[in-house]
């Protein structure tokens, strides 16, 4: 763990409720972990993390929740789902970290801003047109990540190569998607 | 069997070179796929990341849309449209209460009771490959490719599971059966970072520079995707990886449907073939594997 | 006229916790016929034994009910007490108020209620028992040991030197089984063929012993004392009699390149051959299915070199009976293969190439690397280019403790042996690095840990906690993707060899085999203890002991100390001409019994036979049912199934069994 663990742990820290938290949402046994390590050993994004898988599904093991919900690595996981894959003991570990991304993200917890941002303005532009809207997408970010100019050298022939269109495509029943996404997320208001 | 395509977003606009491939294949070999109307996006990676249920939703909401049009089955292109379709089926056939929950939200009843098959899929098992092999006009003799099929065409294998997890063959037996060497390489199913080509960049820089040094190292002359996040991460941001490490890669990324394409007898206009990043046409001009008289099998 | 007594036990708390014992006394001397009734702390004590004794002859009673624990607990204990009061045992019975009543209960006023219910139940039953007489069965005093690995071995030399004749069988050529196979042995790194094969050679000139190898177990009936072995002496294709080992038959056959299974396919043989050079009978085979005078109908070089006309291409499989008393499984492991196709029920490792990578191997295959008898001489080379490794990885725990490929269970010796493979290739390969990928150090064993503290210390290998995710080529290399989950970071190395301490599971075929022999096996197929802990050399099937790695996974220590138990388990059942059992059998009311033999057909035993009953000028007046009682489980299908009531099991008599129902109901 490359981060300092903010937490004290103590007895009550140790007894929250966190592993049976996630068993709920993610239906995940955190105690089925043995901690061998291969679910690290071979993520994709592994070079790219303070928490590795493991010590996610410790942190989980230790009910440290704040620890949990403030890591980058749910957010860094590429859901490539290798690590599900290769578990010795059947954990769906790529479950696990939507479930704490989620959350995290539910609680405005400390997150990697560019990834939730991104996924707020994809979901943004197929909650408006339909289907995505590439060209918006890349543009919207750019402009809201401070980085106008990333991959601008890209748009051109992109453009010319006809793999952007200028304008977004819209599906005819627009309503369908809106209560798509008006329904699923009921419990706060949209996802903007 | 009547079959719904769904061609996803991105066979729309960045990968539209697959859909006209796809199209073009399924025109040669009388393929009879009719698109699903007013399709919308499967909600790929930011659905399910930020809500269970809206990732289940989209998917599914298809799936009723196929249902109402009368399909079976639904053919996918597209890898991530694929798999979400996949999980979303599966995860609602084992819960009516996951159902009852998605009809609330889709405010749809409809029973979408309908097989999923990816493109790749539906080539291996209902097609058939050795149909495949007897329709090859022009054999891509000699030309070395690594198929590279990611995660999501294989994972998670309770779900997605027409193939080998660890080493899946059916994308090889395509490029076999249309008279090109298979490289048994090894990185056909590591994955290429995804969705983070945008919001967090170097992480697809780096996994690209080991999938290109793993296609390289097998001396591939190109990779075959089926996937569009793959083929952009590859071949859009091949310049970008060469810059950042200092390689000099230049491996045109192919969509296994251009490579059907030229095998069946497509020119390279038919097959979009110059709207990649990495040229693919002098690889195949200097192997001889693009068909002289365009058109000409067609119209045969 | 029943004369009974109650004698109620408290079991310290464990009965009187929750059942009343002082009010169940008081009632049940209120019962029809109860004489006596008593209560006290311990009575499976002395002075509670005591108290049974006393009263017996105070009140002249001839029937007991001992309200205690599990007949399987004390039965034996009070009907001895009975018997030293002049009783016969068979007129005792227990009432189980522990583990039937008391510890299966809460609310002590129906915990009590029942223990009188079950009381009054044995009260009524034991008013109806006869007095019984134990059974005596003869006993054929020389044992079959199955395998002969060093398990077998160990149990047949015990049991031989103990006087008893031994008929071992072995189902490969030559016995030495893995061990013969192992280079040097933890944790004291003495050869180990060095250690076995005097064994092995003791074993072939023993007097008490009888040696069939390249043979297998065809049929066994029979029972504890007296089983009838068939065994299939497979053929050789070489008349054992007459062959003296010479060698030319094997050094003039053609046909070399096939596969050696002892050198675990690092190695080749011919296709006559002996599996190894101190194999025990040396006498070779020939393998049909590679043989060119099998296959093409031509060559008999080997007949035409034998001076002795030993080759016999006309030879068949010979069938050969045995009878012993007692039999001592010993038919070992085998180990998991991480291919794809298989045909046991687990999953293959694609991760790590599904075993088609020629320098990804097991860690018997290494073992072979490094015997000096081995297919390089002793020479650590890697199997694709002979190259010599200078970084090998060990990886633990493939196959075990893996739910995912299906099976859980740790393999237990691994971590000692993958410490020893460190050890040796860096004895034989100084510049050489070992790298160990594991999730926990089991060690525990005398001598053991301080062995791995070795490996690391001394012998520089370098421990890395964590699973490897995959393995891959990569030109020259095999990349290792690990982690090291104590530092928290992945580990990738570039390895010239990996080994893979893969899972230990029983020999394949198991189940068939048990099932021949009538014993247990769990769901991994591992032959089964008749208890975990107080009976881990006995199987369910009185007579048949177990020994070595059919049952877990065991180091060698651990097999010969079992298979040595086993043998004096052997000894101690042919110590005696007969063998006592308990009358729980069927018997046959021959004037009612009308000869339809559905009770012959319906027992699982074959126990019953036809008996002929003829009038005193020797005609054949009726057939009747007969029970073998040395057969005779006293499992009652019989008695349920017999349509003219004629057949009835002592001890459990319909009568008896109704009597108790009935007090139920009172």
């Amino acid at each position: 763990m490359k981060r300092k663990l903010e937490t004290q742990i103590t007895l009550n820290t140790l007894i929250d409720s966190f592993s049976n938290e996630i068993k709920t949402l993610s239906k995940v046994n955190a105690y089925e972990c043995y901690q061998c390590g291969k679910c690290t050993a071979g993520c994709s994004v592994g070079d790219f993390l303070e928490e590795t898988p493991n010590q996610m599904m410790r942190l989980i093991q230790l009910n440290l929740r704040d620890e949990a919900l403030n890591s980058k690595t749910p957010f860094l996981c590429a859901t490539c789902n290798t690590c599900t894959a290769r578990c010795p003991m059947d954990i769906d570990i790529a479950k696990v970290m939507e479930t704490i991304r989620i959350l995290s993200e539910k609680e405005k917890k400390k997150n990697v801003k560019e990834v939730s941002k991104f996924s707020k303005i994809f979901l943004d532009s197929i909650k408006n047109h339909g289907r995505l809207f590439e060209l918006g997408l890349t543009a919207r970010f750019n402009i809201e990540n401070k980085t106008p100019f990333k991959d601008s050298e890209l748009a051109p022939s992109l453009i010319f190569k006809g793999k952007l269109s200028l304008l977004p495509q819209k599906i005819k029943n627009r309503k369908r998607i809106k209560k798509i996404f008006d329904n699923s997320i009921n419990e706060k208001k949209g996802v903007e | 069997m009547n079959y719904g395509y769904f061609p996803g977003c991105s066979l729309h606009s960045t990968a539209r070179e697959f859909n006209i491939s796809t199209k073009a294949v399924c025109s040669s070999l009388k393929i009879n796929f009719t698109e699903v109307e007013d399709w919308i996006c499967c909600g790929a990676t930011p659905a399910h990341t930020t809500n269970h249920d809206l990732g289940l939703a989209l998917p599914y909401s298809n799936l009723q849309l196929a249902a109402q049009q009368g399909f079976d089955t639904l053919v996918a292109p597209c890898a991530a449209c694929y798999n979400r379709l996949k999980v979303s089926d599966f995860e609602i056939r084992k819960s009516d209460e996951k159902k009852n929950r998605i009809h609330e939200i889709t405010e749809d009843k409809t029973e979408a009771d309908i097989s999923i098959l990816h493109l790749i899929e539906f080539f291996k098992n209902d097609f058939g490959i050795e149909e495949i092999k007897s329709a090859v006009k022009n054999p891509l003799v000699g030309l070395r490719v690594a198929s590279y099929y990611g995660c999501l065409l294989v994972r998670p294998n309770e779900i997605v599971n027409f193939d080998d997890e660890e080493n899946p063959t059916s994308m090889d037996e395509i490029v076999s059966a249309i008279g090109a060497d298979a490289l048994d390489w090894s990185h056909k199913t590591e994955c290429c970072g995804a969705a983070h080509a945008i919001p967090k960049t170097e992480i697809v820089l780096q996994l690209c520079k080991k999938l290109l040094q793993a296609a390289e190292n097998s001396s591939a002359d190109c990779i075959a995707v089926a996937c569009p996040l793959c083929h952009a991460n590859l071949d859009m941001r091949q310049n970008q990886i060469n810059k950042t490490f200092g390689t000099k890669f230049n491996t045109p990324i192919l969509y296994i449907t251009q490579l059907m394409g030229l095998a069946l007898g497509y020119g390279a206009n038919d097959l979009s073939l110059q709207s990649h990043f990495v040229d693919p046409i002098k690889l195949l001009t200097r192997k001889n594997l693009i068909p002289q008289l365009e058109k000409m099998n067609r119209e045969n | 006229m029943s004369r009974i007594g109650v004698f109620v036990c408290y079991c310290g708390e464990n009965i009187g916790r929750t059942v009343n014992c002082s009010e169940v006394t008081q009632r049940a001397a209120k019962l029809r016929d109860v004489v006596y009734s008593v209560d006290y702390k311990y009575m499976c004590s002395d002075p509670g034994q005591q108290i049974i004794k006393d009263a017996i002859k105070k009140y002249n009673l001839n029937g007991i009910v001992v309200a205690s624990c599990s007949p399987l607990m004390h039965e034996k204990t009070f009907r001895h007490a009975v018997v030293e009061a002049g009783l016969n045992p068979f007129l005792c019975e227990l009432a189980n108020i522990r583990e039937h009543c008391s510890w299966v209960h809460d609310d002590k006023r129906n915990a009590t209620d029942k223990a009188l219910d079950l009381i009054r139940m044995m009260v009524e039953k034991v008013k109806k028992n006869l007095p019984l007489d134990t059974i005596k069965i003869p006993v054929t005093r020389r044992a079959l040991v199955i395998g002969g690995g060093v398990a077998g071995i160990q149990a047949a030399l015990d049991i031989a030197d103990g006087g008893k004749e031994v008929v071992m069988v072995e189902k490969s050529p030559s016995i030495g089984g893995h061990m013969a196979q192992l280079s040097e042995t933890f944790p004291t790194l003495d050869c180990s063929q060095c250690i076995l094969t005097p064994k092995m050679v003791d074993v072939n000139s023993h007097k008490n012993i009888k040696l069939y190898t390249y043979s297998e177990i065809e049929n066994v009936k029979g029972y504890i004392g007296n089983f009838e072995i068939t065994i299939r002496k497979k053929t050789r294709y070489v008349d054992d009699s007459i062959c003296n080992g010479c060698g030319i038959c094997i050094e003039k056959c053609p046909q070399k390149k096939i596969n050696s299974e002892f050198n675990t396919n690092l190695g080749t043989r011919k296709a006559i051959y002996v599996p190894f050079p101190q194999a025990v009978p040396n006498i070779p085979v020939i393998d049909k299915e590679n043989c060119t005078y099998f296959k093409n109908g031509k060559c008999k070089v080997c007949e035409k070199f034998c001076d002795r006309n030993a080759i016999k291409f006309e030879q068949t499989d010979e069938f050969i009976k045995e009878n012993v008393g007692a039999i001592v499984v010993a038919t070992g492991f085998d180990l998991y293969s991480i291919e794809k196709e298989r045909s046991d029920n687990y999953q293959g490792y694609g991760e790590y190439g599904y075993g088609k990578d020629p320098d990804i191997i097991n860690s018997l295959q290494f073992e072979r690397l490094l015997s000096a008898s081995g297919p390089t001489l002793g020479e650590v080379t890697r199997p694709s280019d002979g190259k010599i490794p200078e970084t090998v990885v060990f990886i633990q725990c493939v196959g075990s403790r893996d739910k995912s490929k299906g099976i859980e269970f740790c393999s237990k010796i691994c971590c000692m042996y993958t410490a020893k493979h460190t050890m040796l290739y860096k004895h034989k390969v100084h510049n050489g690095k070992a790298f160990v990928f594991y999730m926990d150090i089991r060690a525990a064993g005398k001598n053991y840990d301080e062995f791995v503290r070795r490996a690391i210390e001394e012998d520089e290998a370098i421990y890395l906690r964590g699973r490897v995710s995959r393995i891959y080529r990569e030109k020259d290399k095999l990349i290792v993707k690990g982690a090291d989950t104590l530092i928290g970071k992945q580990v990738e190395i570039a390895a010239d060899l990996v080994v893979l301490a893969t899972a230990m599971l029983p020999q394949k075929d198991t189940v068939p085999f048990a099932q021949k022999l009538g014993i247990g096996y769990d769901k991994y197929h591992f032959l089964s203890e008749a208890h975990p802990k107080l009976k881990p050399i006995e199987t369910n099937t009185a007579g048949i002991f177990l020994a070595g790695a059919c049952q877990a996974p065991k180091d060698i220590p651990e097999a010969v100390a079992q298979a040595s138990a086993a043998a004096s388990k052997v000894l101690g059942l042919c110590s005696n001409d007969q063998l006592e059992r308990e009358p729980y059998v069927a018997y046959v009311n021959e004037s009612s019994c009308i000869g339809c033999e559905f009770c012959l057909q319906s027992c699982t035993y074959s126990a019953i036979e036809n008996k002929s009953i003829v009038n005193s000028k020797g005609e054949l007046v009726k057939k009747v049912a007969y029970v073998n009682k040395g057969v005779c489980q006293g499992c009652g299908t019989c008695v349920s199934i017999c349509r003219s009531k004629s057949i009835d099991l002592a001890g459990y008599t319909d009568e008896q069994i109704y009597s108790e129902i009935n007090s139920m109901f009172v």
